[in-house]
């Protein structure tokens, strides 16, 4: 997608990245802003399912043609699934940055989540 | 250069920004990076054609009775081989240590003047360099010319179509590394069958004051993509050119480099009987081509270790080639692990991903 774009459903950590809660599961993604900032994507380097996430620490990696980006979870989790599709055609987050999500996570405090942003404050932050 | 100087700017920056390009700091200038995506622009210059400004490059003029003889004392290539106006050649600066301290194309341009394009991060190195180097006894005067030129190059398989449709420049039955004046109503253009993409096409020197009318003539054809000098990295290293600065230095051999085409034996210049003599014994390390067997992307710094886990050299340049979809990278190996076919390891920040050495270039394998 060509326009910036940051849904109101999803929370928004400092890094850039999103992530989207239901019930203990929450999803990750990187933000339109992530990803028009790494340029092309080209490889996606996931964790094991199964991996114990920190909040605030690297959970894998992201590369454009240039540059290597490490992927900074917004939440402490078990990794519960990783996104094939992207490890496929890592170009997806280019494309639409919101539905192709990277890893699944069952949390395991969901107090975290309230220090996250939501879509205006982290929009803030990007324009600051 | 010093680090607090301003970033120099071509006579397209403005334009460059005003397209919404990414600009970023490259060798003291502030240089369009990419226009909108890299893949797509390199995708553009294998299948139609782009433009780059690389005006950024350094121009030197040699002048004098002499400049022949004492050019070629300094250049590794022999100006024997262009022996006519409008005949140009890729050749090397080489210390006497046989390293490179910089590369080059000379253009034979009248008689007793060359024209020398330069790395842009080399300009004023190589202008001392040469000064210091061109023999009192010679009728030689050398001058930086760098800011009297804008330099732009159009590259792809529909590149010399466009030059010809759009400003009626005929280069199609020109072989490479040919030169010539043309007249096109805006001003004269020095057009150059030479490149840095591994695809047919020019690069054209003119007066910096047309520079962007040329510029918005080119661009505007449907055929043309505007390129930034990330698509102009990953096109150079599909086509396996070495980098100054990163694949070769002043401390790596020229032959080990694979560029002893560009250091005729038997010649003077500096650092040639060392370079005849590894020509005559091989090199201990080799520059050579890594294809990737699957995922991963090696970068320039990563080291590369045989199948039983020892070191045998590391990546100068790498990076996943948009035409393969690979990971592909330039390596200096030591000699026994450099031959093709040759199994690997490249350490990607932790990880041992399965590489072989290939021939150039890795469009080949497209």
């Amino acid at each position: 997608m060509s326009e910036p774009t940051y849904p109101d459903e999803l929370h928004y950590h400092e890094a850039h990245d999103w992530a989207l809660v239901d019930g203990d599961i929450a999803t990750f993604g990187i933000t339109w802003y992530a990803q028009d900032s790494l340029g092309d994507v080209v490889f996606f380097n996931p964790p094991e399912v199964g991996a114990v996430i920190s909040v605030g620490g690297s959970y894998g990696e992201l590369e454009s043609v240039k540059a290597v980006s490490d992927l900074i979870a917004p939440l402490s989790g078990e990794v519960t699934a990783v996104n094939d599709e992207v490890v496929t055609s890592p170009e997806l987050v280019n494309e639409n940055p919101y539905g192709a999500w990277l890893i699944k996570i069952r949390m395991s405090d969901r107090a975290e989540v309230d220090a996250l942003m939501d879509s205006v404050r982290y929009q803030q932050t990007i324009h600051a | 250069m010093t680090v607090d100087s301003p970033l120099a700017r071509t006579p397209l920056h403005a334009a460059h920004v005003a397209c919404g390009a990414r600009m970023a700091p490259f060798a003291g200038w502030d240089m369009p990076i990419q226009y909108t995506s890299v893949i797509g622009e390199h995708l553009a210059v294998r299948s139609s054609a782009g433009i780059f400004d690389v005006s950024h490059m350094g121009q030197l003029r040699l002048e004098g009775s002499d400049a022949e003889q004492a050019l070629d004392r300094v250049l590794s290539n022999s100006l024997a081989r262009i022996p006519d106006h409008g005949m140009a050649q890729y050749t090397l600066l080489t210390n006497d240590h046989g390293g490179i301290e910089d590369d080059l194309i000379v253009y034979r341009m009248h008689d007793n003047s060359f024209l020398l394009v330069v790395n842009a991060a080399n300009v004023e190195h190589d202008l001392a360099w040469i000064t210091a180097r061109l023999e009192s006894r010679y009728d030689v005067q050398v001058r930086d010319e760098s800011n009297e030129w804008s330099m732009m190059a159009l590259q792809g398989p529909e590149a010399l179509t466009v030059l010809s449709d759009v400003l009626s420049i005929s280069m199609h039955d020109v072989p490479p590394f040919r030169h010539a004046w043309h007249s096109t109503g805006h001003d004269e253009l020095l057009v150059c069958t030479t490149g840095y993409t591994g695809e047919s096409g020019c690069e054209i020197l003119m007066d910096p004051a047309v520079a962007e009318q040329i510029w918005n003539l080119l661009s505007r054809d449907e055929r043309v993509t505007q390129c930034g000098l990330a698509a102009r990295d990953t096109l150079r290293l599909e086509a396996c050119y070495p980098l100054h600065g990163h694949d070769i230095t002043s401390s790596t051999s020229a032959i080990g480099a694979g560029l002893g085409w560009a250091c005729p034996a038997g010649r003077t210049f500096p650092g040639a009987d060392l370079l005849d003599a590894e020509r005559d014994h091989g090199s201990p390390r080799r520059l050579v081509p890594l294809l990737l067997s699957d995922r991963g992307i090696p970068r320039a710094g990563c080291e590369v270790t045989s199948a039983d886990g020892v070191v045998v050299g590391n990546v100068t340049s790498g990076t996943m080639s948009p035409t393969l979809r690979r990971g592909i990278a330039l390596a200096w190996l030591s000699a026994s692990h450099a031959h093709e076919g040759t199994r690997v390891h490249i350490d990607v920040r932790g990880n041992a991903y399965d590489a072989r050495v290939v021939s150039r270039p890795f469009t080949r394998f497209s």
